[in-house]
């Protein structure tokens, strides 16, 4: 049984019909990309995942439904989602942030570790906890994000274009760090991704979107060298 | 701009329930209901100056009970002071109200939802110890007694009518009159400018709307009715007092405005009547202190009717209409300035 | 009226009484537009019922004392504790199902409440004006040359230690963290786990406590009737105001500025106990127009 289990869902926004029918599975422990053009439907699915969207149809997280389930309690079951824009809490600080990720948690120590850890990953917050948010720059806010969200010790991690807006380099180190987070800490990723390259190299499997449709999934390595899916779906 | 098809058997309805009225006093109430009645009248005139301001034009005022005291002052003090015949006091009454209107606009201008909302109720607070203070005028803590009215036909002389159905009637023929006037100002540009100024103020401004100006003009004619309604009361009472017209009086007007329902025609009667049927709301009428049983009906009529009476019933009307004709496309929304119903005209 | 006796101070006395008298008041205010803020940082809307509710807790306070022969200093905490879970249960059953409507509804059922709180007081205890014990000693000590009352440092004092603890508890706290997320970022707060209704229903239960605590401070000045609260809660609006309605610190510091120039109006402006209200009136009107963040305020405005 899969982590995570799509079955045909239907999402709304208001009188707007965003996803007709999109099934996936997510095993446990791997990362999954969600690629497609703009508009495709890969926000909208992470967003009905999470509940901030009316859904129609079975969302399945470990085997319990969680369609209509609202977004706190799904955040609480394990599921920790870096939306579009990142959501930093900008008026707060970069400690803050951080502790917000930690907030429902009732171990001390072990938030302690993953703040250590946190600073690992990315030494240059150390120095900056106190800043506001805001000050950050975009890929420095990008990763408090992902912090924010690896504090959760979540069990699965959404990403909602992680690479969007920064320069490559900054791309290649973020994505190792999400390397790091799947493979260190087994959490389960699903990546939705423009940058199709960089996210079919991290991504073990990948489903393409179309229109609100699954149009494409499979291994990424063999979306990755398939010409004519590259061409047809993934720009490049 | 769409008529409802309501308006049509809307019209005879009118019609009718205007004749109910006008014969009421005369076979069916008596004397003290036929007051009550010349209360809800006035009332009524105060109600539709709140249904333009907020619901027409999208400014919260809770002061309103500022200018109604502003009216009712002038009549005392010309009828009292200057010895005017009271009834040409009214007309006055309204205009000095609607130079009050015209100040509290001006600031107001520039203060939206809640600031608004806040300043207003402290405008209203703080009338009564302002009134208080100019003893000179307004005689103090002791207010003014004014004669009981007479009519200048001598119908009341002559016992043709009792004083109560004189009061009804000026009353009812104010409102009537006040309420046709309301209605073409609203179908006038006028009206679509308040509209559009409720609805957006950017898209009106962008579309060339005198915020200023309208905005002020909104106030104004809100506190005219406001006043005319507070003249009519002190009339009705032939006393006032600065406690008259406290707060207890703008939320009366603005929850009976509410409640009938903002921005639409029918509204302000609706929440007139209403004011009748909910036995608590008499109290209001004459000392105007609020209630255990008034603040449970408008928070149960916030929940399931936020757009007021009317909006429920238009509201109802439009469900009724899409299931009869699956496919053509909704009435059209207003803006959501209560609750989720969308309020029309 | 008891406000009118309460609000005109000694013209006589010297100028430092009378800046001691305008602080003392100006703490009451203060604490009542803490009230006020919390909710206002919760849900950026005005609880126009804050006033009233602290009046009824007030009330209660009064019964579990003259009634139940309760001490002051263990019915103050008990009343301080029913009106935090008064005010949670309010938010939940009450504001709940209008948590995401237009503004005019929020303050129609705020309205609402004023009402029904009004007329429950009225009803249970009636309007007969009742005296209220006061915790401190009423003895007159003298700094400095000045006369100051137990009572005036009493209400100061409170003051102070309510915006600490208040400081203390948004600044140190997680809960404190949270319920600042959950009003400023209710989405993003969402998403890390926060439920963000209870936030707001904490952020009620607060402001209740304050607004009790408040109340009973007031009572023993003004005299306990069911109008306690409604010319407090108008300067309280002016303090909140002048201060910038989100900031605590702004609120207390607000209130003592309108205490002190309420004090000074009445002693340097002859007969002007009536224009009390109205000169909180136009402060407001005058904060509002040139500066609605208040003087300490955040110097962008936020959603209206």
């Amino acid at each position: 049984m899969a982590l995570l289990e799509l079955q045909d869902v239907f999402a709304t926004y208001g009188s707007r019909r965003a996803l007709h029918g999109v099934s996936m599975n997510v095993e446990e422990g791997s990362i999954v990309a969600l690629l497609g053009a703009n508009g495709a439907g890969k926000t909208t699915t992470l967003r009905a995942i999470t509940g901030l969207v009316k859904v129609q149809g079975a969302i399945r997280f470990d085997g319990q439904r969680i369609t209509g389930v609202a977004t706190e309690e799904i955040a609480r079951l394990g599921i920790a989602h870096v939306p579009e824009g990142r959501g930093t809490m900008s008026q707060l600080s970069v400690l803050e942030n951080l502790q917000m990720g930690a907030c429902l948690r009732h171990d001390p120590k072990a938030v302690r570790q993953d703040l250590d850890r946190v600073y690992a990953y990315f030494p240059w917050m150390k120095s900056r906890l106190a800043q506001p948010a805001a000050l950050l720059s975009g890929g420095e806010q990008q990763m408090l994000a992902i912090a924010r969200a690896a504090m959760m010790r979540p069990r699965l991690l959404l990403l909602d274009e992680p690479s969007l807006g920064l320069a490559p380099i900054v791309v290649k180190g973020i994505f190792k760090i999400i390397e790091a987070i799947n493979s260190e800490q087994g959490v389960t990723i699903v990546l939705v991704e423009q940058n199709a390259r960089i996210a079919l190299k991290t991504a073990g499997s990948a489903y393409v979107l179309e229109v609100g449709v699954v149009a494409v999934s499979g291994l990424a390595r063999e979306l990755a060298q398939d010409e004519s899916v590259r061409e047809s779906y993934l720009g490049y | 701009m769409r008529t409802t098809s309501l308006l049509k058997p809307g019209n005879a309805l009118s019609l009718f329930l205007l004749l109910v009225a006008v014969m009421a006093p005369l076979y069916v109430l008596g004397r003290f209901p036929t007051l009550e009645w010349a209360y809800v009248w006035a009332l009524l005139i105060g109600m539709i100056g709140v249904n333009i301001l907020t619901g027409y034009c999208g400014q919260i005022s809770l002061g309103n009970s500022a200018f109604m005291a502003i009216g009712g002052y002038t009549t005392a003090i010309l009828t009292y002071t200057a010895g005017w015949n009271y009834l040409l006091t009214i007309p006055v009454a309204g205009v000095l109200a609607s130079v009050g209107g015209v100040m509290v606009g001006i600031p107001a201008l520039k203060l939206r939802g809640i600031y608004l909302a806040t300043a207003t109720f402290a405008l209203a607070i703080s009338a009564p110890s302002v009134i208080r203070h100019f003893d000179q005028l307004s005689g103090g803590s002791q207010g003014i007694s004014i004669p009981p009215a007479e009519d200048p036909f001598g119908l009341v002389r002559s016992q043709s009518l009792t004083g109560e159905q004189w009061l009804y009637y000026m009353a009812l023929v104010l409102a009537v009159v006040l309420f046709l006037f309301s209605r073409a100002l609203l179908k006038s540009h006028v009206g679509r400018a308040f509209r559009s100024i409720r609805d957006s103020e950017t898209a009106a401004v962008a579309n060339g709307v005198n915020l200023t100006f309208y905005k002020t003009l909104a106030f104004a004619i809100s506190a005219f009715y406001a006043g005319l309604a507070g003249s009519l009361y002190t009339i009705n009472t032939a006393y006032i007092s600065p406690d008259s017209f406290d707060v207890g009086f703008s939320l009366a007007l603005v929850v009976g405005a509410v409640i009938g329902g903002l921005g639409t025609g029918i509204g302000p009667i609706l929440g007139a009547v209403f004011t009748v049927w909910s036995p608590r709301y008499t109290q209001i009428l004459f000392n105007a202190k609020p209630d255990i049983a008034f603040g449970v009906l408008l928070i149960l009529v916030m929940y399931t009717m936020p757009s007021g009476i009317a909006g429920g019933v238009y509201s109802l009307w439009a469900w009724y209409q899409r299931q009869r004709a699956a496919g053509r496309p909704k009435s059209g929304d207003g803006t959501i300035l209560v609750g989720k119903a969308a309020s029309t005209r | 009226m008891g406000t009118e006796v309460f609000l005109s101070a000694n013209p006589v006395e010297g100028l430092e009484q009378q800046l001691v008298f305008g602080i003392a008041t100006g703490s009451i205010y203060a604490s009542l537009a803490l009230a006020l803020v919390l909710i206002y940082r919760a849900m950026e809307a005005i609880n126009f019922a804050q006033g009233e509710m602290a009046t009824f807790s007030t009330f209660i306070a009064w019964t579990l004392m003259a009634t139940f022969h309760m001490s002051f200093w263990i019915a103050f905490p008990l009343v301080v504790v029913l009106s935090f879970v008064g005010g949670v249960a309010l938010e939940r059953v009450v504001i709940r199902p209008v948590e995401r409507a237009p503004i005019l509804t929020t303050i129609l059922v705020t309205l609402g409440l004023f009402s029904i709180f009004n007329g429950l007081s009225g009803l249970i205890w009636g309007y007969t004006i009742r005296t209220f014990p006061s915790p401190f000693p009423v003895t007159p000590i003298s700094l400095g040359g000045v006369g100051i009352g137990f009572q005036d440092l009493g209400l100061i004092g409170v003051s102070l230690v309510l915006l600490f603890l208040i400081y203390l508890f948004f600044s140190r706290t997680k809960l404190g963290l949270m319920m600042r997320a959950a009003s400023l970022y209710p989405q993003s707060s969402r998403l890390v786990g926060v439920r963000v209704g209870w936030m707001l229903a904490l952020g009620w239960g607060l402001s209740a406590a304050v607004g009790a605590v408040s109340g009973m401070m007031v009572a023993p000045v003004l005299s306990l009737d069911p109008s306690l609260m409604q010319s407090v809660l108008l300067f309280a609006f002016t303090a909140a105001v002048l201060g910038g309605i989100e900031n605590p610190l702004g609120a207390v510091i607000g209130g003592i500025v309108v205490g002190v120039l309420l004090a000074l109006v009445g002693t340097y402006i002859p007969h002007a106990e009536d224009l009390r209200l109205v000169f909180g009136f136009i402060v407001i009107v005058l904060v509002l127009l040139f500066r609605p963040a208040g003087l300490i305020g955040r110097a962008h405005v936020t959603r209206v």
